[in-house]
């Protein structure tokens, strides 16, 4: 392996060696630029070197066995900020806190709430597609993508989408690096859709048994409130004694005042308001407790079945740390298990037409389950050749799928 | 070659429903873009699901190139085949399959038509959101193969933030089923990638689309400007102040003109030479007042003569009909009308409207604009008669300047209505020859043989090849 440090070494210089690794342990290289990302990925897939791709190595552990680890942490710029277009372009290593932070200086944010912590990089979370509690109100996180550049596992360089806020020339090629898990290419940079930071902002909360909650979310949008967010936490997420359904309220002050009194009248005056700390402490908790769980799971059913999807969880696995969007049907689930009682879980969530997605775990879990799987008609194939498309000389250590 | 597949299709579908004959086959020469014009070899109308599989099997086993086609509405030259290839036409695939009001879903076919499926699903308060101009004609399946936009896909975001699943059938004849029932990526986000894909992927089959809940509270303002300076300047206040209008729509002095000399007169004031559109709309009506209040305060303080909020539903739809009628009334100007489509940074819309309207005056043309302001999202409108052949070179050049214009402001060639044919010869302005390579690997992952709606979006010969590391697999 010392061969592949040398020929490192020899292409980016010295400089670029983060970690020059150990036996057993890959050398860890933190390219300074993205044409040096494309440089060595050009050189892996000539040697058939394997590498693992890292952010900040605090999402995805860092452990999957490669010939070299390729980190994006340095590639760290905000590199334009635009308010009055609401778009921004930032590289792909920029820690999600720091981005957060320059664009609140300018007045705009990016309407995500990803789970993690929060040095958590830009690229990581438009690599696992990983969309908070504000996806109900705000949009996942493609929609918040107004083009991405990402590097080949040969080192091709494809930019796609644009910094415009529509477009639709050429194939949406961005949509295959939201959620590829970096099957497809390194994410280097990316144009984000901004908004203004919105005027008002409240949080409110209602405790109690799961049905009931679920029942509220319901009344909710039977009403047709669609708030920012509608969560259902578990008790250990909320760090509460029972399970809490949060109501986040965001726009203009008019707005969430009547979204509030909506939710005072539907939750029977039960729901308690936030105050702004507490509000912001019991988000960030929540997200960065999904975080430090071995493994971080989500699927997505019908909204009608979400106490269905979440009565099976708590069967097979456990319900120790789940977060729902009763109103979208999406939930995520944190905690231990094994590569078996996946496998039985995505079987049983196949036949009900739910994908379950792997969004983190030991490489062990991974390689044995895959991220995807389970598919429906005539995928496997598609994904297989999209994989050898992107990379050609299977570089990239991504278990994408192993069940087809 | 087609002969041959002929009576085999006759079969599948029916006599009555394949179509040879030189007038069946000039029917549908063209689209909505009169600059471009092609003549099928021979149209096909499968009338169910499983008809069109048939028909899609029997071109692969001739290795027929072939052509899906909706409504023919589209504006960029895609829904048009050669002599070598059939035209596959959906629209007897219109049936609503499904409406689940409590998921907010609803399955159909591609061939029904846009607005149907809005009124279908009214009495649950819910409507489908992507509301192209066309969208009494155009089908469900043409917005998906070019990702249809429309007014309000401003606060509702274009097709494809609206399509959860897709069953398609591949130009070999296997059928796939993308995403799943709830929206959720199955895998790679295949919906994403296939949606806006201009047929180039196969046909979509059965299309699952998110309805979203009709807004109980509308507000509709009317705002006209002395300048199309002044108006660009006030759309980019409205955006930067965080209101989150539904719709921010734009038309000029040319175009207020041809829509007061029409049937569609809505009441714009002629002499102005810009006025704004823009809605708001929520269920809360306290919150949508004040959005509308903040809205009109900032279009006065940003040069708007006057200022007036739709009294009824009645002023609101009269209002709505000028804007959605318009490229029908600028029917008046000439005989044909090419409808442009490019995107640019929303603050640079007061220059790039001055360009255009530099252009327009340099090749002594009738430019008239109607657009979605809110989005960047520009309309310029050439009217001219497609039999001068000396007018219709002026007027491929000028486009051609526009497009260039847009680019270096920072923008893009197309927003809504796709590349096909006509904007082809722009792609390489916005992508290198990596990213088209890229593209046309992705499309023959779907479709090996480029089969289906050949000749379209990806201009080949622009393509890089991979030299010195090796090609993407073909």
């Amino acid at each position: 392996m010392n061969g592949v440090l040398d020929k490192v070494r020899a292409l980016l210089g010295s400089d670029a060696v983060l970690d020059p690794g150990a036996a057993g342990v890959a050398p860890r290289i933190a390219p300074p630029t993205a044409e040096a990302i494309a440089l060595l990925l050009r050189t892996a897939a000539d040697e058939h070197w394997k590498v693992r791709v890292e952010g900040a190595g605090s999402w995805q552990p860092a452990d999957a066995p490669a010939d070299l680890a390729i980190t994006t942490r340095r590639l760290d710029q905000v590199e334009a900020i635009e308010p009055q277009d609401l778009v921004a372009t930032a590289q792909a290593g920029v820690g999600w806190d720091r981005l957060r932070q320059q664009l609140a200086e300018r007045g705009v944010w990016v309407a995500l709430d990803p789970p993690g912590l929060a040095g958590r990089t830009l690229g990581s979370i438009i690599a696992s597609a990983t969309a908070g509690p504000l996806r109900l109100g705000l949009g996942a996180v493609r929609d918040h993508l107004l083009g991405v550049t990402a590097i080949t596992g040969d080192g091709r360089v494809v930019s796609s989408g644009g910094h415009v806020v529509k477009n639709v020339a050429g194939y949406d090629l961005t949509r295959l690096q939201v959620g590829g898990f970096g099957a497809f290419g390194i994410i280097v940079r990316a144009h984000v859709r901004l908004r203004a930071l919105p005027r008002a902002d409240q949080t409110l909360v209602l405790e109690g048994p799961r049905e009931d909650l679920s029942r509220a979310a319901d009344d909710l949008r039977e009403a047709g409130l669609i708030p920012a967010a509608l969560e259902l936490l578990s008790p250990a997420l909320a760090r509460r004694g029972g399970w809490v359904l949060a109501a986040r309220c965001t726009g203009s002050a008019a707005q969430v005042e009547a979204e509030e009194a909506l939710l005072r009248t539907a939750g029977g005056g039960r729901f308690a308001p936030l105050g702004p700390e507490d509000s912001h402490a019991f988000w960030q908790r929540a997200a960065e407790a999904l975080a430090l769980r071995p493994v971080t799971l989500r699927l997505a059913g019908l909204p009608d079945a979400t106490d269905d999807l979440l009565d099976l969880l708590q069967h097979q696995l456990g319900d120790e740390w789940i977060s729902a969007s009763p109103a979208l049907g999406t939930v995520r689930w944190s905690g231990e298990a094994t590569a078996e009682r996946l496998r039985h879980l995505r079987r049983s969530l196949a036949a009900l037409e739910v994908p379950l997605t792997l969004e983190r775990g030991p490489w062990a879990l991974r390689q044995a389950v895959g991220v995807f799987g389970a598919y429906r008609e005539g995928v496997g194939p598609l994904v297989t050749g999209l994989r050898q498309t992107f990379d050609p000389a299977a570089t990239l250590v991504v278990p994408v799928h192993t069940d087809e | 070659m087609l002969s041959a597949v002929f009576s085999e299709l006759e079969r599948i579908v029916g006599p009555r429903y394949v179509r040879q004959s030189t007038s069946d086959r000039l029917t549908f020469a063209s689209d909505g873009l009169p600059t471009h014009r092609r003549l099928p070899g021979l149209v096909v109308f499968p009338g169910t699901r499983d008809e069109l599989i048939a028909v899609v099997r029997v071109l692969a086993a001739h290795a027929i190139p072939f052509v899906p086609r909706g409504a023919g509405t589209g504006l960029s030259g895609g829904a048009l085949a050669n002599p070598d290839a059939a035209l596959v036409v959906l629209t007897r695939l219109n049936r609503i399959l499904e409406i689940d009001p409590k998921n907010r879903r609803a399955v159909v076919e591609p061939g029904v038509v846009n607005v149907r499926l809005s009124a279908a699903t009214a009495r649950h308060g819910l409507h489908y959101a992507p509301d192209p101009s066309s969208q009494t004609a155009c089908t469900i399946g043409g917005n998906v193969a070019e990702n249809a936009g429309g007014p309000h896909c401003l606060k509702y975001g274009a097709t494809t933030a609206h399509i959860l699943a897709l069953e398609v059938v591949l130009a070999d004849g296997r059928v796939v089923a993308l995403g799943s029932p709830a929206g959720e990526p199955w895998g790679p986000d295949l919906v994403g990638l296939f949606v806006g894909s201009e047929g180039n992927f196969g046909i979509a089959t059965r299309i699952t689309v998110r309805l979203t809940p009709t807004p109980s509270t509308v507000r509709t303002l009317l705002a006209d400007f002395s300048s199309l300076r002044a108006a660009g300047e006030a759309v980019s206040a409205i955006i930067a102040s965080g209101i989150v209008a539904a719709a921010l729509e734009m038309m000029d002095r040319s175009c207020i003109n041809a829509v007061e000399d029409s049937v569609y007169a809505a009441g714009y004031p002629r002499d102005a030479a810009a006025v704004l559109l823009v809605e708001l709309d929520g269920m809360v009506a306290a919150a949508v007042d004040a959005d509308a209040k903040a809205a009109g305060d900032l279009l006065a303080g940003h040069g708007a003569r006057s200022v007036r909020i739709a009294a009824d539903l009645a002023e609101r739809e009269r209002l709505w009909q000028g804007r959605k009628k318009a490229f029908g009334a600028m029917g008046r100007l000439s005989r044909d009308l090419v409808v442009q489509d490019a995107v640019v940074p929303r603050s640079a819309l007061p220059d790039v409207l001055e360009s255009i309207s530099d252009i327009a005056a340099r090749y002594r043309l009738v430019v008239s604009n109607v657009f979605h302001a809110g989005d960047g999202n520009l309309h310029p409108n050439i009217s001219f008669d497609a039999t001068d052949a000396e007018l219709k070179a002026r007027v491929e050049t000028a486009s051609a300047e526009i497009m260039s214009t847009c680019i270096a402001a920072g923008g893009t060639i197309t927003g809504e209505h796709g590349v096909g044919l006509d904007k082809l010869r722009y792609m390489p302005l916005v992508f290198d020859g990596d990213a088209l390579a890229a593209m046309l690997a992705v499309r023959r992952v779907f479709d090996p043989d480029e089969r289906v709606n050949p000749g379209k979006v990806v201009p080949i010969h622009a393509c890089r090849e991979w030299t010195g590391v090796r090609r993407f697999p073909s």
